[in-house]
C-alpha cells in the first residue's frame, strides 16, 4: 500500500514544478524575442504535439510492460474521427462518430 | 464587459464536447489514487494542485510501488514537458498581460484549452483581452468537469463501466481539435511524421515517445516549409 509520508513533497514538487513548466515561456515571452528560425517552427506546435499523443493512444495498447497493436476497431475508430474532423470541424460529431465504430466494430472482432 | 462575457461563453460552448473524454479520465484519475490506497481527499486535492492527469497517474503508481521521491517527482514532470511547447506556442497572444493574471492562465493551461484557443486565434482576428477569455472560458470548463470528476471517482468510484470504453473520447477529442489546425502541406507532414514516430519511439520510458514525435514532426513541418518557399 501506498505510503502517504510521502505525499506532499510529491504532490507539491509535481505541482509547483508543472506549474513552473505551463508558466515559463507565457510569463518571459514579453521580455525576450525568440530567433525567427524558432517562431516558425512553434507554428508546427498543434499539428506535431497532438498527432503524437493520439497516434499511439489509438494504434497502442499497453500492459504491463508489453506494447501491442490496440486492435482493428481503434483504428476504424480512428480513421473516421479523422474523417468527420477533417469533414465537420465539429467535435462532438466526431466522438460521436468515433465511439459508435469502435462498439459497431467491436462486436465484429 | 458583455463583450467578455460573450467571448467567455464562446470559448466555453467550443470546448464542452471535450467533457465526454474529460470526465470519464477523470473518474479513472480519482478512483485509482483510492485503490492504491490514498485517503479520498489527498486523491482530490491531488487534482486541483497537479492539474495533470498522466502525471498524477504516473505518481500514484510509483508511489505505490515505493519508489524515491526524487524519482516520483522527476517522471510527473518529465511527463509534462509537451506544456513546455503549448507555454510557447500561446505566449504570444498572451504579450502585455501582468505576470500575476499570467500565472492564473498558466496553471489552467490544458491540452485540450490550448488547442481549441490556438485553432480559434487563427479563424479570428481579436486582440489579447478577447484572447485571454476565451482561453479562460474553454479551460475553466475543463478545470471543473476534471476536478468533479476525480472528486467523484475517489468518493464514488469509477461509475462508468469499463466496456463502455470512453477513455477512447481522449484521442477522439485531440482528433477534432487537431484537423482545424492542420492548414496546409508542411503541416500534414509535421502531423504523419509526428504520429508515426511517436508510435515508432513509444517503448521510450517518461513518455518521451510523445517528445520525440512532436520535436520530429515540429522540424520537419519547418524544413518543409522553406523547401516549399525556395522551390
Amino acid at each position: 500500500m501506498l505510503d502517504m509520508s510521502t505525499y506532499w513533497p510529491v504532490v507539491l514538487g509535481i505541482g509547483v514544478g508543472v506549474f513552473l513548466i505551463r508558466y515559463s515561456f507565457i510569463l518571459i515571452i514579453d521580455k525576450v524575442t525568440l530567433p525567427e528560425m524558432v517562431q516558425r517552427m512553434l507554428r508546427y506546435i498543434p499539428a506535431s504535439v497532438l498527432p503524437a499523443l493520439i497516434v499511439p493512444a489509438v494504434l497502442l495498447h499497453k500492459e504491463g510492460g508489453v506494447t501491442t497493436f490496440a486492435g482493428w476497431d481503434q483504428l476504424a475508430a480512428g480513421l473516421i474521427a479523422v474523417l468527420v474532423a477533417w469533414k465537420t470541424r465539429n467535435m462532438l460529431a466526431t466522438i460521436a462518430a468515433g465511439m459508435v465504430v469502435l462498439w459497431v466494430v467491436q462486436i465484429f472482432l | 464587459m458583455t463583450d467578455r462575457k460573450s467571448t467567455f461563453l464562446q470559448g466555453a460552448r467550443d470546448i464542452s464536447p471535450i467533457l465526454a473524454g474529460v470526465m470519464p479520465f477523470g473518474l479513472i484519475c480519482g478512483a485509482v489514487g483510492v485503490s492504491e490506497g490514498m485517503p479520498e481527499w489527498a486523491t482530490s486535492m491531488m487534482s486541483v494542485i497537479v492539474f495533470a492527469g498522466a502525471s498524477q497517474l504516473a505518481a500514484i503508481q510509483l508511489m505505490s510501488e515505493n519508489a524515491s521521491i526524487a524519482v516520483v517527482i522527476l517522471t510527473g514532470l518529465i511527463i509534462n514537458a509537451r506544456f513546455f511547447m503549448y507555454s510557447a506556442s500561446i505566449g504570444p497572444h498572451f504579450k502585455g498581460v501582468p505576470p500575476l493574471q499570467k500565472a492564473g492562465l498558466a496553471y489552467l493551461l490544458t491540452d485540450g484549452g490550448y488547442a481549441v484557443s490556438v485553432a480559434h486565434y487563427l479563424r479570428s482576428d481579436t486582440d489579447n483581452v478577447n484572447k485571454v477569455w476565451y482561453y479562460l472560458g474553454t479551460n475553466v470548463v475543463i478545470w471543473v468537469g476534471y476536478v468533479a470528476s476525480t472528486v467523484l471517482g475517489a468518493y464514488v468510484g469509477a461509475v462508468i463501466p469499463p466496456e463502455w470504453r470512453l477513455d477512447f473520447a481522449v484521442p477522439l477529442t485531440f482528433t477534432a481539435v487537431v484537423m482545424p489546425a492542420i492548414v496546409d502541406r508542411p503541416m500534414v507532414l509535421a502531423a504523419l511524421v509526428s504520429g508515426g514516430m511517436a508510435v515508432a519511439a513509444s517503448s521510450l520510458p517518461y513518455n518521451l515517445g510523445l517528445m520525440v514525435g512532436a520535436v520530429s514532426g515540429m522540424v520537419i513541418g519547418y524544413l518543409a516549409e522553406r523547401r516549399l518557399a525556395n522551390a
